[in-house]
């Protein structure tokens, strides 16, 4: 993580890998946390994934009794609620060293919230295992090129809980600089947020849209006609919004392990 | 100022005005434009010092210091304050505050008064105490004159005049001060100066803020741009300047990191235009220092909260807030708007009243990221939401409870995960040919396609074949 792009990152922030964890063993094997809604509405994001680890020679598991990360619960208030789920979560993953998930904001709660809600140390231990995809893939494996071919024009959006809460600046971006043909388009005001926020969205729909408005002008801007991220929660409501978007229509909302894995 | 005050104090408003007034989405272009702007800029001068965040680390370790050692730190500061002559008073709440500000003014027979900028006076109601007792308030702030003239209230806590345009000031000064239309900022400021000099000479006293209490040398600092707060504290013949608790650091020696901070936080400044020192009355004059609790130690005792008390009123994180940028400050239903509003107003008047208010986020971090104290703002605000939801307030709902209660039991298991999934895929491919949605479904489609999930099935259906 370069100094310049860790400098304003927010108090109490965990980073990882954390220097006194031990290094990745080549052969370990690696457990996949698929988010419930990429599981059931975006499972092209998972197979990515698994096609990425295991083209590296990791060995990936999926702990099929998984379910979610609680951030919903946990982001409305509804703590009591959220940490049964947590429970679960870190039972099902307690014999996993190495989780690695497609994204940023189920990666942020499980390793800086979830003593929040449950401080008890085997809840926080399993949760520090998290890493989200490209941050294993450059941070813990040292890969920058992934070997992928992605001839299109590709802006990224950078998802808040990613940025801020883990410092998640410089992976996605030097993994998509490697991809051979793909054209980085640069996104105006990269650091603000699209205005997806989890039920913020539907709690106050008129700002939330609002904030989105300004992300997808901001996308045009970019001249891209493909906009990744690392989180698939914003890019679902950035899609969602371009495809009500006129002028949007050539714009395809894409996850970065899919441009990641293309061509590989 | 004549607001109706049980409006004013009526807690967030949120959810009634998301769609209409200041709020988005046909929000003040002027103030998301300006907020956005100053928000930009605050980085880049941040971003031109190497140790920026060397300044915060020692600004947040040095509140932290005085916010635990506040019982010595207030008396040192009152002993050294009242050794040069000033009186200092103390109040438990806004009222007690009112009325030693009421107390000084009938003793000094005051018709009129000068006021700098204060946020603390807005909690307590200042304005509209004083001129229920015939006494005329007159905000010497360029941007709080201008909204006393409109009888509004401030949008900001630094720029209170933010969602208007030079043309909608020249139209206010043109109503209501009789002066010919202008939209030029000379002339608009020009206009202003002459009018609040001759209040100056005939105020019988100023009221003012105050930035910093410094215990160790007994000094009052108030910070300024325009030359207002330095006229309002020195010439007519009293000053009251009200504190809160919060507001004391230990010594002199620690106020030039904060000066520092404040300036480029605040404004983007390196200094601001004057930084006035008081060290007890003028020679002739009376100098009134109350010191004003109203609901901070409450926080102090809360070890989730009492960060919050570290805050020096910069507005860095209004600035930096979507959601600020797009509702305006009124949104928020109190003094304080932004992230930092949503963290202390529910603490100041109750979760009752503005429970609301932690919700009014994305949780996107940016005000973390800019506060030049450290305060953790964004998980103060999912703290508070916990809170919320728990207590007495408007998002204490039983059925959104039962809703994430059925929500954990069908997260619990993956049969139950499985089950709940077939259900929602259903849902959401029925969803398209209904005439309208009711509820969250409704809100998100409002403006969004819903996602559509695939005919190929789940990730975990494609695991399952893969490795059998």
């Amino acid at each position: 993580m370069n100094e310049s792009s860790s400098a304003h990152v927010a108090p109490g922030v965990h980073r990882a890998p954390r220097q006194d964890d031990p290094p990745y063993q080549r052969g370990e094997p690696v457990a996949l946390f698929i988010p419930c809604y990429v599981d059931q509405f975006f499972p092209t994001i998972g197979q990515a994934c698994a096609k990425l680890l295991e083209k590296f020679g990791v060995p990936v598991v999926f702990p099929d009794r998984q379910t979610c990360c609680g951030q919903p619960a946990f982001n409305s208030g509804y703590w009591d609620e959220a940490r049964p789920v947590i429970q679960h979560f870190c039972e099902v993953f307690a014999d996993q060293r190495w989780i690695v998930s497609p994204s940023g904001s189920c990666t942020a709660m499980a390793r800086v919230f979830f003593g929040h809600v449950d401080p008890s140390p085997q809840v926080v231990e399993v949760g520090r295992r998290v890493f989200e995809l490209t941050e294993f893939l450059v941070d813990i494996l040292g890969i920058e090129d992934t070997g992928a071919t992605f001839a299109e024009k590709v802006t990224l959006h950078s998802g808040c809980h990613g940025r801020r809460e883990l410092g998640l600046v410089e992976t996605p971006l030097r993994l998509l600089r490697n991809v051979k043909q793909l054209e980085y388009c640069e996104l105006p005001n990269i650091e603000e947020c699209c205005g997806f926020g989890g039920t913020f969205s539907v709690k106050m729909p008129g700002t939330s849209l609002a904030m989105g408005a300004t992300k997808v002008d901001c996308i045009l801007r970019s001249g891209a006609n493909v906009v990744t991220s690392v989180d698939v929660s914003c890019l679902m409501h950035i899609g969602g919004i371009l495809k009500r978007n006129e002028q949007a229509q050539h714009i395809r909302a894409m996850h970065i392990a899919e441009i990641l894995a293309a061509g590989v | 100022m004549n607001d109706d005050k049980a409006k004013h104090l009526s807690g967030a408003e949120f959810w009634t005005d998301q769609t209409h007034g200041l709020c988005e989405p046909h929000g003040s272009p002027s103030l998301a434009a300006s907020a956005e702007r100053s928000s930009k800029h605050n980085r880049q001068i941040a971003a031109e010092i190497p140790y920026f965040e060397s300044w915060r680390e020692q600004a947040n370790a040095i509140k932290r210091y005085a916010l635990m050692n506040l019982d010595k730190l207030l008396v040192e500061f009152e002993r050294n304050m009242a050794a040069k002559g000033a009186e200092v008073l103390w109040a438990a709440d806004a009222e007690e505050a009112n009325r030693h500000v009421l107390r000084i003014a009938r003793e000094h027979q005051v018709r009129s008064v000068v006021k700098s900028k204060s946020m603390v006076t807005e909690e307590m109601e200042l304005n509209h105490v004083l001129e229920q007792e015939g006494i005329r308030p007159i905000e010497t702030d360029l941007g709080e004159y201008i909204v006393q003239l409109a009888g509004q209230r401030p949008v900001h806590i630094v720029t209170p005049a933010l969602h208007m345009s030079a043309e909608d000031v020249g139209k206010l000064f043109a109503e209501k001060l009789g002066e010919p239309f202008s939209a030029e900022h000379q002339r608009l400021t020009d206009i202003a100066r002459r009018h609040l000099r001759e209040e100056y000479l005939r105020a019988g006293m100023g009221v003012s803020g105050c930035n910093f209490a410094v215990a160790d040398t007994g000094t009052m600092v108030v910070v300024e741009n325009e030359g207002n707060a330095g006229l309002s504290t020195s010439v007519p013949p009293v000053h009251v300047a009200l504190m809160g608790v919060e507001k004391v650091i230990p010594s002199i020696r620690h106020l030039p990191v904060f000066l520092n901070l404040l300036a480029r936080s605040g404004t983007g400044q390196k200094l601001t235009t004057y930084t006035h020192l008081i060290h007890g009355p003028l020679p002739g004059k009376k100098l009134y220092v109350i010191i004003i609790d109203n609901g901070r130690t409450n926080i102090l005792k809360d070890p989730a909260a009492w960060q919050s008390l570290f805050c020096i009123r910069c507005g860095a994180c209004l600035n930096a807030c979507p959601v600020y940028r797009r509702t305006g400050g009124w949104a928020y239903g109190w003094v304080y708007p932004g992230p930092i509003g949503a963290i202390i107003t529910p603490h100041y008047l109750g979760f009752e009243r503005a429970g609301e208010l932690p919700f009014a986020s994305s949780l996107c971090g940016a005000c973390g990221e800019v506060c030049p104290v450290k305060i953790d703002i964004p998980h103060q605000l999912v703290h508070l939401r916990h809170r919320a939801v728990n207590e007495p307030s408007p998002m204490r709902s039983p059925l959104e409870r039962l809703m994430w209660r059925s929500w954990a039991w069908m997260m619990k298991g993956p049969r139950r995960y499985a089950l709940t999934m077939w259900a929602v895929k259903i849902g959401i491919r029925m969803a398209k040919f209904l005439p309208w949605h009711p509820g969250k479904l409704g809100a998100w489609t409002r403006g969004r396609e819903l996602p559509q999930p695939p005919a190929a099935g789940s990730f975990r259906g494609w695991w399952r074949k893969k490795n059998k």
